[in-house]
């Protein structure tokens, strides 16, 4: 089915223009804001049927590219789209993990409320259109732009230092992602085409590979983020909305790791297995220092931050180690970490919006009062740390087992990791959840209302449905790796 | 023979032929009015179509040339001049200063621009650099009783009239050492022996220019002028001469003294990352958003140069691209300029665009695009103009001053992102008057040719650009 593609993509933008024509001709604000919040919602539900729709079309027995659309452009560039094991998933955790941002901002947000429902949803086609895009500058367009949307939301409605942590966050990224143009001009002006299968075949000379290996992961370390450039995620994670933290957490960081595993592994395996001990090096402080960091954070939304950058540290670690294992960890830890970390930060958002501070200090003893909210929590804690049964474990393991065979020493000591991130986890559980209710202020607390049940309940199913059923996603992206693992090796004669 | 010399210049005897008209009549009538206007823009509109059909070739013996180049270049000069004409009328009068000089002047201004396209030795480069220079000092004085008006006049008059006596030692120099005024003849005479007293002319000839686009370090007038100067006068300074000028430039290094490509590149590299660099650092303190796009402005003619130092045809395409873009946007912000305000005071500084997708979402939507735009954020086409001149320095074995030129716009980033932050984060500082209609509507299409009509556009721009960028074969 071509077009399917590009009608997920551009879905959302339906919305928009009918946020944007009822804006125009609404008796008053209120009505307006009412109705795109039912908009939005009904728009990325659509996008999401359609999505499954996808990945039920999707043939997993085929490594390549499907789905393909190709139409010619301007200067040799083509409008490309299509999708792979590799890609079609995260197309699937992108427009499921939106309507349930749309939901949890149903109250938290209080004013511009249609602007906010139209960020959301440019961001949405924008995300969908990275991992679509089958052209280098259509891919630029769409990485890039999002940081448009995100820039407004963290800006406009963040907390109290919002300004400080959307600069940033844009400048940070883009920093980043002008080196990352520049390689991919070189790269257009080397192979003569902008075609990302076609540069995934094209060899380029060893030397060259890795200027570009470094202008692209100067874009994706940012992004993803790696340790020592990580520290605008924090700060963009604590000054963003609940569901910018969603979206922040479950999908923009996955654009890095996406960007790996498309560009620097198969276009440049020679460069990457050069600077594979670079990467190892930095994903392993990732894991053991900043899991180190998140233990003495005092902010919640800033603990679970900084767990995300030990989280993808695993993840880094699985896609440098260049065998199947450790790709298939990658992708899944990616994919469960969107669902976890999103669901953790929504967590946050319960409590947040009760009470308007993340400080751990203020809160404890909350099971007294809410018990479903404490067995919810409990749940992702336990996914977080990679308890057995949840999704959570199964990437971890299946990273550790790749980077073990390609790097004994790496796995042992991101081994360590695993305990850290119990420490870290369990003891923000017990502070905040367990121990006497001290404050007063909490002692008319109330627990999960329906509409935060309804958000909770598919991210549940998908944790514990992901840990006793990892296949679901290995089979759907199984061919896909393989062919990139098998690529890579014969590349780099391993 | 002299027949059809003449029929290579039927834009530029539209243009003089209508401007002599149109002074008679606005002598006779004393004032313009919305006819006068009129046909003041159809006189451009003719030019324009005169110059895209036109005959090509050499006319005078050389002296002027009509070309793809020049055809390319004066379409867009013609289409930017007559925008300037309403949204610049409208303006004064709202003052109560519209007088009929002002779309004569814009005239005489487009007919110096055509020549400088058109140029095909010193004397006309000269004749038309000096045609469109005086007129541009006239139309920065155009409110002869404002104070900063007359100061900026009289600025860019002083420091135009050194730059071109720097253009004319220049000139003099060339002429002395190669014994020609045509480019022609020069080109010959630096492929076989580049003799010094050439190229030390050449310098001169280049600052000279440098000037003219205000490339660093020779920009010095460039905010003092745009802060001063009539805002409607200065979206017309920033689009239409810069085109001209770096289509000049281009002329005389391709057609002149293309063998001394390796002395020209090195001194064009300079002046380039000086520009990006200047215009991204000095902007960075700028409250007066005139004087911001000043260094903005200073900041994009630099990546222009980037282009042209790339001394290749792709590089002269990117760089014709990146003026035509450039121009859209400029022209587009500096509407936004004219039509906003509040209680009949202009709207300048940073701080008075506060809250402005509150009072009036069209504008700051505009306002919000022109500046992702300058930022270079795809897929606005402020990132096309970008995109082609560092594929082309690319390509042609400059990769480090594409990186040095793309660090400078995530400097320059940070200026842009205060614009937009201004525009979407702040609460509102106060009623907006309703924006008049001509100035709202010019910045609201030049927005939607940013985006997303640029992406389509560009289809057609590309290859034509392409066509006309043949001269650095």
């Amino acid at each position: 089915m071509t077009g399917l593609l590009s009608l997920i993509t551009y879905s959302p933008l339906v919305g928009i223009a009918a946020i944007l024509i009822l804006r125009m001709f609404a008796k008053s604000d209120e009505r307006a804001a009412a109705a795109s919040k039912w908009i939005a919602l009904a728009t990325t539900l659509a996008t999401l049927a359609l999505s499954v729709l996808l990945v039920a079309q999707f043939n997993p027995n085929e490594a390549g590219f499907q789905f393909v659309e190709d139409a010619p452009w301007f200067a040799g560039m083509h409008y490309r789209m299509g999708v792979d094991g590799i890609s079609v998933l995260f197309v699937l955790l992108t427009a499921f993990l939106m309507p349930l941002c749309i939901a949890a901002s149903w109250r938290s947000i209080e004013h511009r409320i249609t602007e906010y429902m139209v960020c959301f949803l440019a961001l949405e086609a924008l995300v969908i259109g990275v991992f679509c895009a089958l052209d280098l500058v259509l891919f630029y367009i769409f990485f890039e732009f999002g940081l448009v949307p995100m820039f407004l939301i963290i800006g406009i409605w963040g907390g109290k230092r919002r300004l400080y942590a959307a600069y940033k966050f844009f400048l940070y990224t883009l920093l980043g992602s002008v080196l990352m143009l520049a390689a991919v001009l070189a790269m257009i002006g080397i192979a003569g085409t902008s075609s990302i299968p076609e540069l995934m075949t094209y060899k380029f000379d060893p030397l060259i590979q890795t200027w570009l290996w470094l202008a692209f992961f100067a874009s994706f370390a940012v992004k993803m983020p790696m340790w020592p450039v990580h520290t605008w995620l924090p700060d963009a994670h604590v000054e963003a909305p609940t569901a910018g933290s969603v979206i922040l957490a479950g999908i923009l960081l996955k654009m890095g790791g996406y960007g790996f595993m498309r560009f620097s592994l198969p276009m440049f395996p020679q460069a990457s297995e050069l600077f594979t001990p670079l990467v190892f090096a930095l994903s392993v402080i990732a894991v053991v220092y900043t899991s180190l960091v998140a233990f003495r954070q005092t902010d919640i939304k800033k603990l679970i931050a900084y767990s995300s950058v030990a989280h993808m540290g695993f993840v880094t670690m699985g896609i440098f180690s260049g065998n199947v294992q450790g790709e298939q960890g990658a992708l899944f830890q990616m994919i469960s970490h969107g669902v976890i970390s999103g669901a953790l930060f929504l967590c946050v958002g319960v409590v947040y919006d009760r009470m308007h501070t993340r400080e751990i200090a203020y809160y404890g003893g909350l099971v007294s009062r809410m018990p479903w909210y404490a067995a919810v929590f409990m749940l992702f804690t336990m996914g977080n740390v990679g308890l057995p049964g949840t999704s959570g474990f199964v990437g971890e393991i299946l990273t550790m087992t790749g980077t073990y065979h390609a790097s004994t020493w790496t796995a042992v000591v991101a081994a360590t990791g695993v305990i850290l991130s119990a420490v870290y986890a369990l003891s923000l559980y017990r502070r905040v959840i367990f121990g006497e209710m001290t404050n007063p202020a909490l002692a008319t607390i109330g627990d999960l209302d329906m509409r935060e049940a309804a958000i909770f309940v598919p991210l549940i199913v998908s944790t514990l449905w992901l840990g006793v059923n990892p296949d679901a996603v290995f089979h759907i992206t199984g061919a896909s790796v393989d062919a990139l693992a098998v690529a890579y090796q014969t590349a780099t004669g391993g | 023979m002299f027949s059809a010399d003449l029929s290579l210049t039927i834009p530029e005897l539209i243009l003089a032929g209508s401007a002599l008209v149109l002074l008679v009549w606005g002598a006779f009538a004393g004032k313009g009015g919305a006819l006068f206007n009129l046909a003041a823009v159809a006189a451009l509109v003719a030019a324009a179509v005169a110059a895209a059909f036109g005959p090509f070739g050499q006319a005078f013996a050389g002296g002027f040339v009509s070309d793809n180049l020049a055809a390319f270049a004066k379409v867009f000069i013609y289409a930017g001049s007559a925008i300037a004409i309403p949204l610049g009328d409208r303006w004064l009068a709202r003052r109560g200063e519209a007088r009929f000089e002002y779309a004569v002047l814009i005239i005489l201004t487009a007919l110096g621009m055509g020549m400088m396209a058109s140029a095909g030795d010193l004397i006309s480069l000269y004749v038309g650099v000096e045609l469109h220079s005086l007129a541009l000092y006239v139309l920065a004085a155009f409110r002869r009783d404002d104070a900063r008006s007359s100061e900026a006049g009289l600025k860019y008059f002083v420091l135009g009239a050194l730059s071109s006596g720097l253009l004319l030692y220049g000139a003099s120099l060339i002429y002395g050492f190669a014994g020609s005024t045509r480019f022609d003849v020069i080109s010959s005479v630096v492929q076989t022996q580049a003799d010094t007293g050439v190229l030390f002319g050449l310098v001169f000839l280049m600052c000279g220019l440098a000037f003219k686009v205000s490339a660093a370090p020779f920009h010095m007038w460039t905010p003092d002028v745009y802060e001063g100067a009539p805002t409607p006068v200065v979206g017309f300074f920033a689009g239409a001469p810069k085109l001209a000028a770096m289509v000049l430039f281009a002329r005389a290094l391709g057609d002149g003294f293309l063998g001394a490509a390796e002395q020209w590149r090195q001194i064009l590299i300079v002046l380039a990352l000086a520009s990006v660099f200047v215009g991204a650092f000095a902007g960075l303190v700028q409250k007066n958003l005139k004087r911001l796009w000043a260094y903005s402005s200073i900041a994009n003619v630099g990546y222009a140069l980037i282009g042209l130092a790339a001394g290749t045809p792709e590089g002269l395409q990117a760089m014709l691209l990146f003026m035509v873009l450039y121009m859209i946007d400029v022209t587009g912000f500096f509407a936004c300029l004219v039509a906003l305000s509040r209680a009949g005071r202009p709207m300048e500084t940073m701080e008075d665009m506060a809250g402005l997708i509150r009072e009036k979402p069209a504008l700051g939507l505009a306002m919000t695009v022109f500046a992702f735009s300058a930022l270079g954020l795809p897929p606005l086409s402020g990132f096309w103009a970008k995109f082609f001149v560092f594929k082309a320095a690319i390509n042609a074995d400059l990769a480090w001053v594409a990186v040095a030129g793309l660090v400078g716009s995530v400097v320059a980033a940070f200026y842009y992102l205060r614009l937009v932050k201004m525009i979407w984060f702040d609460d509102s500082a106060g009623e907006i008057d309703k924006p008049p209609v001509e100035a709202w509507a010019i910045a609201v299409v030049m927005a939607l040719f940013s985006f997303p009509v640029a992406m389509i556009a560009l289809t057609w721009l590309e290859p034509l650009a392409r066509r006309a960028a043949t001269i650095f074969g």
